[in-house]
């Protein structure tokens, strides 16, 4: 078995999975049995100023997207931060830490945006001996309409500031929680960086509706015939994560600046990608909000096994993918490549048929007896028919030997070129 | 062990009544909603999709399914119903193993295809119970005659009613729905069904339904002609086949069909049944008798076939079927003689190769002999047009035919509403110009 002990910003845990700050990680109870289950590590729900508590609505909180035999692919939820009052929580996490000495714990905030708030709120968290503080300026939802969540997080001087506070009120390490609602990722990473932040954690939600009820002509979650928008997250959000997770792994101001990697993670695969696409660890809500907490056993035995078959340590798949993240003017417009369809593998459902003629290039037959075939004349390589053919690598993409002609535009297949040196680009520079 | 389920002879009441109730409740559940979705979402709705081509009546496989999938199960039977207006009946006999989940991709992807037939079912039902959906066209003021009142000549009735003309549906027997009615396992159509799709059917108005009325024998094919704009014939085929061997005429030997029919309108816990059933054929109605007489308690039932299991026209499912409820499947073995004194007492067998009997014979105990090798065509004017042994589609100028009557196609319900339907647009084109 790989060894999975992580270390991230100086934040021990034996493995790289933590719980997100979430419904999951309000209280004591929740937090011990995830540990029982074997999470290495939670971001305590997040705390907000003393006061009167946190109120959220009375009615449905969630909201879902479903794939096929209602699979759960996207969960949206309007619950605010805690509603519990602060010293209850601060009492608990201590309690927690101390019992569970090898678990990373760390505790997300969200307090409004003036020095003497955080400077307070830090000064309360001081003696939990928790590892580490998140800020939270990501929820789209509730709390950002009062100035604090996300509407400190679209505004990278805010961050930038906050952050600041934070790091000089505050001995704790500090991971800055970025919120996808944004145009670019990057202004807020680079905000947090300058500020001193030693981490960004991303995704939080992506504001959201999930759907419309149809009988009642209101967005849901719906609460007495009306729904407000709420924060995305799940499988579906996967994708727009590993996207902005690579672009703050690549970029120049920001490359080096640790990351917790979130959105969607499910399964040991999503975790591992997180981790090539330069995340330090990834942060986990929705798997275990549709699962529970056992599913943290299979990440552990997957990435495990994945280490192993591949004679990696942790350390050596992190970022591991990010040199490969390119600009679209940088790929190789000389890689030439053809769908092939195994014959034995085809049930003959003629779903790349059907896609391919009516959406696509007009590039497979379909021969009498329903046998399926690609007309590399005609094949562009789009993928189509590989994405939507229900047999796993039933049909494949096959690179076609350099000096080989294509049969679609009779052309030599030659060496590597990409766009910025391409003859139909007005700005092409001559190859040196 | 009961002593009634050993008592010898043909008696009534050899299983308690409500173990004979339990054995012939529905054979296959219906899907809840849940099941359904869960069904539903293993359609690969595929292009130009096989399971459509392997329908007789072309029903929109895929579509039908992604409106269960999507919610919309009344549409979905609307989809069926379209092409199969029978598609309530034919959801719970058609054999879908050799049509279309035969031709599922997941069946040849898993081996575990679409449940078609059950979600057929699940739409059709529903929908079903929420009355009838279709409306007439203006009527035309033309008058077409259907004889039969099986799935053929329902399906031709029902579709020359949507089109505007006013159609005499006529049937010799009291009930209408044919084998439906008469034929088919009671364990496929429980609940009064075939009558209640049948009063479902009618409910589109237009068709006057005359029981009671036998062709030849109330009415003549030239009286229909000389009276109706265009006559439609779907008389089955009401002619048993004789096995021609010595003892047939024994009591306890009884031709398959007539067993099915009386079985159908009996109450079953008074229904007689022998202890030692024998029953001769190979095809679904063997196959019905068969297990139909083990779960009345016979104790020993054997289907004995004169050629090998591949060569039965029962499909695989239906002998496993068979194999499930206890009946015995004896291949290769042709019947020589029915032995008894006076009555049955046992069938005596050769073995045979592709149905050429050779010289080793064996005894079967029989106290009731199903016979199940096939029905003809009985009862036509000898002027009309056939094809082979069975009528032709067109057999005389004005008069159409489909079904079991007719070539062409295999003997199935689903046949049957295929050409009663497709004979009915005939008939309207030949009545109203194309």
């Amino acid at each position: 078995m790989a060894n999975l002990t992580s270390d991230f910003i100086g934040i021990k845990s034996p493995n790289p999975f933590w719980l997100a700050s979430a419904p999951p990680t309000d209280k004591k109870y929740n937090v011990e049995r995830a540990f029982q289950a074997g999470w290495g590590g939670v971001v305590w729900k997040t705390l907000g100023s003393e006061g009167p508590p946190i109120v959220n609505v009375n009615g449905p909180r969630y909201g879902a997207v479903w794939g096929a035999d209602r699979r759960l692919l996207g969960l949206n939820n309007i619950e605010l931060i805690t509603d519990r009052p602060l010293e209850i929580n601060l009492r608990e996490i201590k309690e927690v830490k101390r019992k569970w000495r090898d678990r990373a714990l760390v505790i997300s905030l969200m307090v409004p945006c003036d020095e003497e708030s955080w400077k307070d709120i830090l000064t309360r968290i001081e003696d939990t001996e928790a590892d580490g503080v998140e800020l939270n300026f990501g929820c789209p939802h509730g709390m950002a309409e009062r100035g604090m969540g996300s509407a400190v997080g679209q505004v990278p001087e805010y961050i930038e500031m906050v952050t600041r506070w934070v790091k000089k009120y505050s001995r704790m390490p500090c991971i800055v929680k970025l919120t996808p609602n944004v145009t670019s990722i990057l202004p807020p990473a680079i905000a947090a960086h300058r500020g001193g932040a030693d981490a960004v954690s991303l995704i939080n939600t992506i504001k959201s509706i999930t759907n419309v009820d149809l009988d009642n002509f209101s967005p849901f979650p719906m609460i007495d015939g009306q729904g407000s928008h709420g924060g995305y997250c799940g499988p579906a959000v996967k994708p727009i994560a590993l996207n902005m997770v690579g672009e703050i792994a690549r970029h120049s101001e920001t490359r080096g600046l640790p990351i917790s990697g979130i959105g969607g993670v499910t399964t040991w695969r999503d975790a591992a990608e997180f981790l090539a696409m330069g995340a330090g660890n990834v942060q986990v809500c929705t798997a275990a909000m549709t699962y529970g907490f056992k599913i943290v056993q299979e990440m552990i035995s997957g990435l495990s096994q994945y280490l192993d078959d591949k004679g990696m340590a942790l350390s050596d798949l992190v970022g591991r993918a990010v040199p490969n993240f390119v600009e679209w003017q940088d790929l190789n417009l000389n890689y030439v490549t053809k769908a092939r369809i195994d014959q034995d593998a085809c049930i003959k459902c003629g779903r790349c048929f059907a896609a391919c003629e009516d959406t696509s290039h007009q590039a497979i037959f379909m021969h009498p007896g329903r046998v399926f075939e690609v007309n590399d004349a005609e094949c562009v390589a789009c993928n189509l028919c590989v994405d939507v053919c229900p047999v796993e690598d039933c049909i494949t993409m096959v690179e076609l030997p350099k000096g080989t002609v294509d049969p679609r535009t009779g052309k030599v297949v030659g060496d590597y070129a990409n766009w910025t040196t391409h003859p139909n680009n007005p700005s092409a520079r001559a190859a040196e | 062990m009961t002593h009634r389920q050993l008592a010898p002879g043909i008696v009534p009441g050899r299983l308690p009544a409500e173990t004979i109730a339990c054995n012939f409740a529905d054979v296959l559940a219906p899907l809840d909603p849940h099941e359904a979705r869960v069904a539903a979402d293993r359609c690969y709705f595929c292009h130009d999709a096989p399971c459509i081509t392997a329908c007789p009546t072309s029903i929109d496989i895929p579509l039908f399914i992604r409106q269960i999938a999507t919610g919309t199960p009344d549409a979905a039977a609307r989809t069926i119903w379209d092409q199969n207006i029978l598609g309530g009946m034919c959801a719970r006999v058609c054999p879908t193993e050799t049509l279309c989940e035969e031709a599922c991709v997941r069946e040849a992807a898993e081996g575990k295809p679409v449940e078609i037939g059950r979600l057929q079912r699940f739409a059709t039902d529903g929908a079903m119970a929420k009355g009838h959906p279709y409306t007439r066209a203006p009527v035309t003021g033309r008058k077409v005659a259907v004889v039969g009142a099986g799935p053929a000549g329902l399906a031709c009735a029902h579709r020359l009613a949507m089109l505007g003309h006013d159609v005499v549906v006529y049937d010799q027997r009291p009930k209408p729905g044919g084998l439906n009615e008469y034929g088919i396992a009671a364990y496929k159509a429980t609940d009064g069904f075939a009558q209640a799709e049948v009063d479902w059917l009618l409910a589109i108005g237009g068709i006057d339904l005359r029981l009671g009325q036998a062709l030849g024998r109330d009415f003549s094919l030239a009286d229909l002609r000389a009276t109706h704009d265009a006559v439609f014939l779907g008389i089955g085929l009401p002619g048993v086949n004789a096995l021609g061997i010595p003892g047939e005429g024994l009591a306890g030997v009884h031709d398959a069909v007539d067993f099915i029919a009386e079985l159908r309108q009996a109450d079953l816990s008074t229904l007689p049944i022998g202890r030692d059933v024998v029953v001769i054929g190979g095809g679904m109605t063997a196959v019905d008798a068969a297990v139909q007489s083990k779960l009345l308690g016979a104790e020993n039932v054997t289907l004995v076939y004169r050629r090998g299991r591949d060569r039965m026209s029962a499909s695989g499912y239906e002998q496993d079927h068979a194999a499930q409820a206890g009946v015995k499947l004896v291949f290769n073995a042709v019947p020589l003689q029915v032995l008894g004194q006076g009555r049955a007492e046992a069938v005596e067998f050769a073995y045979a190769v592709d149905g050429v009997p050779g010289p080793e014979t064996f005894l079967l105990k029989a106290d009731q002999v199903f016979k199940a090798i096939g029905q003809r065509l009985v009862g036509v004017p000898a002027d009309v047009a056939r094809d082979g042994a069975k009528l032709a589609p067109q057999p005389l100028p004005g008069v159409w035919a489909g079904g079991d009557c007719t070539g062409g196609g295999e003997d199935l319900t689903v046949t049957a509403v295929a050409q009663g339907r497709d004979a009915a647009h005939a008939i309207h084109t030949a009545l109203m110009g194309a």
